[in-house]
């Protein structure tokens, strides 16, 4: 059976790196409302930092855009939460979801750890993506909170 | 943005803020001025009053441990909050943290 949507909020922001402070931290607030442990605020917050990061470091690397940041509350305190580009889209999903892979180059020092990290702290990780058009994330976690 | 004590031998920098995408291309040059200017043995990041750290971090000190090769010394890492501690294991770098606080 299909979740109730209890909550949804909208944040669209400018693909700057000043910004990624901004929305992890409207993350957290959103996720409070759930009463999480200090644990699941960090895994949540983590996340979404990478998702951000990976939207401006490559989404937007030849480009200017906006990150549209969509936060999602279902019944059974699943929070969703959907991070989306209109970049140039990822052409090989399953390598750029391996550990230890970055098209970025050397001097930029990426870990290539961005969905290894995602996929640690969130039950669910979900990429879609097609080239010239943009990706969304997609990251799931039932909070059980405190 | 950071506290250095320097005994010659061992620098000891501490960290504070979040380490992001945003913030690390300012901690890494300040840190790798540190490494080629006093090019220490060891080099100590205390991680006490960073609150949060995504794999950027990692990358900074995937760098840093690269300088400090460059210069033939070691880097550590001590007092990483939980979470910090968690991604810094999960790219296999756990052998730099320091367990005791012997620094």
């Amino acid at each position: 059976m299909k979740k109730i949507l209890l909550n949804e909020c909208l944040l669209r922001f400018p693909a700057l790196s000043r910004n990624e402070s901004l929305s992890r931290s409207a993350a957290a607030s959103f996720a409070m409302q759930c009463d999480p442990t200090v644990e699941e605020t960090a895994a949540v917050k983590t996340a979404v930092s990478e998702a951000v990061t990976n939207a401006i470091v490559h989404g937007y690397r030849n480009s200017k855009g906006n990150i549209e940041m969509i936060l999602q509350l279902y019944e059974g305190n699943l929070l969703k939460i959907t991070i989306r580009d209109r970049g140039c889209g990822i052409p090989d999903i399953k390598a750029a979801m391996e550990p230890e892979f970055s098209t970025a180059p050397p001097e930029e020092e990426r870990s290539g750890l961005g969905f290894t990290v995602m996929e640690s702290f969130m039950d669910k990780v979900r990429v879609r993506s097609s080239k010239g058009k943009g990706t969304a994330v997609t990251l799931e976690k039932t909070i059980i909170g405190k | 943005m950071l506290k250095i004590y320097n005994d010659g031998k061992r620098i000891t920098v501490s960290l504070d803020g979040d380490i992001d995408h945003h913030a690390a291309r300012e901690i890494r040059t300040a840190l790798d001025d540190i490494i080629f200017r006093s090019r220490p043995e060891l080099l100590v990041l205390n991680m006490e009053n960073v609150g949060f750290m995504d794999s950027s971090g990692i990358g900074l000190i995937l760098g840093r441990m690269k300088a400090m090769k460059a210069v033939g010394g070691d880097i550590l890492i001590k007092n990483a909050r939980s979470e910090i501690a968690d991604i810094i294991k999960l790219s296999g770098l756990s052998s730099l943290i320091v367990t005791k606080t012997t620094t």
